[in-house]
């Protein structure tokens, strides 16, 4: 069975849809990434799934729990780490600090500071800089502080949004491999959404192709590869 | 000398007053960007609580923990029936809601303990314990005021909560998404700002006496102060309230008399509003009043 399944899902922002019957699913420990141009519905999806926005129809499977109408809060606390659009940093706190936000939910202090270790191991930068205010830390360092703050959350499923947007190739590479790492070590499953379509295609094991709201096409992230309007329109060549 | 050394002593008791009701504004905007107005009236009200224990015979600190603990409760449940419902509404119907919530609470406090003016004790002696120029409850003020501080930067410098806290303030949405209850963070903020308010309170009844309409004034200052300050930023609360005080006395004794004290305080909110609407400390620029 799969860890998330979403089927039928629809809902928008105020009157307006902007999902349609969108149905996925990511497998225990897999990883899914769903793809597509800008304005697809990429974040709404993620938002949707995280309870921030109006789901008029379809549901949403995380393991034994059906998600629709839950409170965000409620439902991070089953083991979803969210990383959102743009981060959200908390950018008056210290890096510590927001790695300690990300683990308030809570108890197990010995499991904590494993987990300080093991995402300051990935991003020894975190490290060095964990004494400084997060707003003076770069774009490259913020995702990386992102990622280590859903992950101090010990999730079962990690959710990705665009963790690639504005940083330099190089820094890209180095969190592509940490995101194999992290799938490989702790079992997290990914759903990583993006637009930078020929990293993603490689990293997942199955892809959805998004487009103004609908799914348009879906399969096995290496077939999707080889698709031809695939790679055309996402990976240009 | 001996008259302005008092002045600047007796401003800096009433400015740690200022201080605690602008640490209390700050508390609620930053976390929501509303002012609340009915913060002074909060104030009263928990005072009368404090008047009514003492004066049924309870022991001055066990009313006054008391009355801290009540209006901890009272600040918690105004959040969770009233703001919150509003929460999202434009600015006016907020302006509205709290001056409603200052009104009502004016008037029912009015009902219950009529209007007459009424005598507050001091906990602090009578004769001056630290020279003749401030006198045993204005030091008394100040060092209650200083342990308020520290507790509350204990609180959320080192606590889990505290951390929680700060986070909701900052950024709600990346908050939820880390499983903070950020709806029980705001209400919290209010239950805390209701407490300090309610220190504040019965801090400043012995030197105005008790009425209901005793900390309307005391809210316009510690509206200037938090502005001055900063609105979002406690520390410059509380610098902001220490400066307001002694600047009120000092121009109330030496400049404009006191009759026109008041006024002062109003100078200062234009003049900060229209000259460094971030006050001293701000980071943000003010946008909803
Ligand atoms: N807060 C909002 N209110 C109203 N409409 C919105 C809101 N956020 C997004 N939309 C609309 O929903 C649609 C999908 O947006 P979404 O942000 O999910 O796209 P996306 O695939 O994440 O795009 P990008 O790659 O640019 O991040 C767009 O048409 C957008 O205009
Ligand atoms: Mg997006």
């Amino acid at each position: 069975m799969a860890l998330l399944e979403v089927t039928g899902l629809t809902g928008g922002y105020g009157v307006t849809d902007v999902l349609h019957d969108v149905s996925f699913s990511v497998e225990q420990g897999g990883i899914t990434t769903i793809l597509g141009a800008n304005g697809a519905g990429k974040t709404s999806v993620l938002r949707a799934l995280c309870g921030m926005l109006r789901v008029s129809g379809g549901t949403i499977q995380f393991a034994s729990d059906k998600l629709n109408g839950r409170a965000t809060e409620s439902i991070v606390r089953l083991g979803i780490g969210h990383v959102p659009d743009g981060r959200g940093t908390f950018l008056n706190l210290t890096t510590e600090e927001n790695l300690r936000v990300g683990a308030m939910t809570r108890k197990d202090k010995a499991g904590i500071s494993e987990d300080f270790k093991r995402v300051y191991g990935y991003f020894p930068r975190l490290q060095e800089r964990r004494h400084q205010q997060a707003g003076t830390l770069s774009g490259g360092e913020q995702q990386m502080l992102a990622i280590s703050r859903a992950l101090m959350l010990r999730p079962r499923l990690l959710l990705l949004d665009e963790p690639s947007f504005g940083l330099a190739p190089l820094v890209v590479q180095d969190i592509f491999r940490i995101m194999r790492t992290i799938n490989d070590e702790q079992k997290v499953a990914i759903l990583l959404v993006e637009q930078n379509a020929s990293l993603a295609l490689e990293l997942a094991d199955s892809a959805y192709l998004l487009e103004t709201g609908r799914v348009v096409m879906s399969g096995p992230a290496r077939e999707l590869r080889e698709a031809e309007s695939v790679r055309r329109s996402y990976l240009g060549y | 000398m001996e008259a302005f050394l008092h002045q600047v002593f007796s401003g800096l008791a009433n400015g740690a007053i200022y201080a605690s009701l602008a640490l209390a504004l700050v508390m609620i905007y930053q976390s929501t960007h509303h002012i609340n107005f009915a913060q002074g009236e909060m104030a009263m009200f928990s005072t009368y609580l404090a008047w009514a224990m003492i004066n049924a015979g309870i022991p001055y600190w066990m009313a006054f923990a008391l009355t801290v603990i009540a209006s901890f409760f009272i600040g918690l449940t105004i959040e969770r029936v009233i703001v919150r419902r509003v929460a999202d509404a434009p600015v006016l119907t907020l302006v509205v809601v709290f001056i409603a919530l200052l009104v009502i609470l004016n008037s029912i406090t009015g009902w219950i303990f009529t209007y007459t003016i009424k005598v507050f004790p001091s906990p602090f002696p009578e004769q001056p314990l630290f020279g003749p120029y401030v006198s045993s409850h204005e030091a008394g003020v100040v060092g209650v005021s200083l342990i308020v501080l520290l507790l509350l930067f204990l609180f959320f410098r080192f606590t889990s909560l505290g951390l929680a806290m700060r986070a909701t303030a900052e950024n709600a949405v990346s908050s939820r998404l880390s499983g903070i209850r950020v709806g029980w963070m705001l209400a919290l903020g209010w239950g805390l700002a209701a407490s300090i308010g309610a220190i504040a309170g019965m801090m400043v009844a012995p030197i105005v006496y008790l009425d209901p309409n005793m900390m309307s004034g005391i809210l316009l200052y510690g509206i200037a102060a938090a502005l001055m300050g900063g609105i979002d930023n406690p520390f410059g609360a509380v610098v902001g309230g220490l400066i307001v005080g002694v600047l009120e006395n000092l121009m109330g004794a030496y400049v404009v008399g006191t009759e026109l004290k008041l006024t002062v305080a109003l100078m200062l909110i234009i003049g900060v509003l229209i000259f460094k609407p971030t006050g001293l400390f701000g980071r943000s620029f003010v946008t909803r009043v």
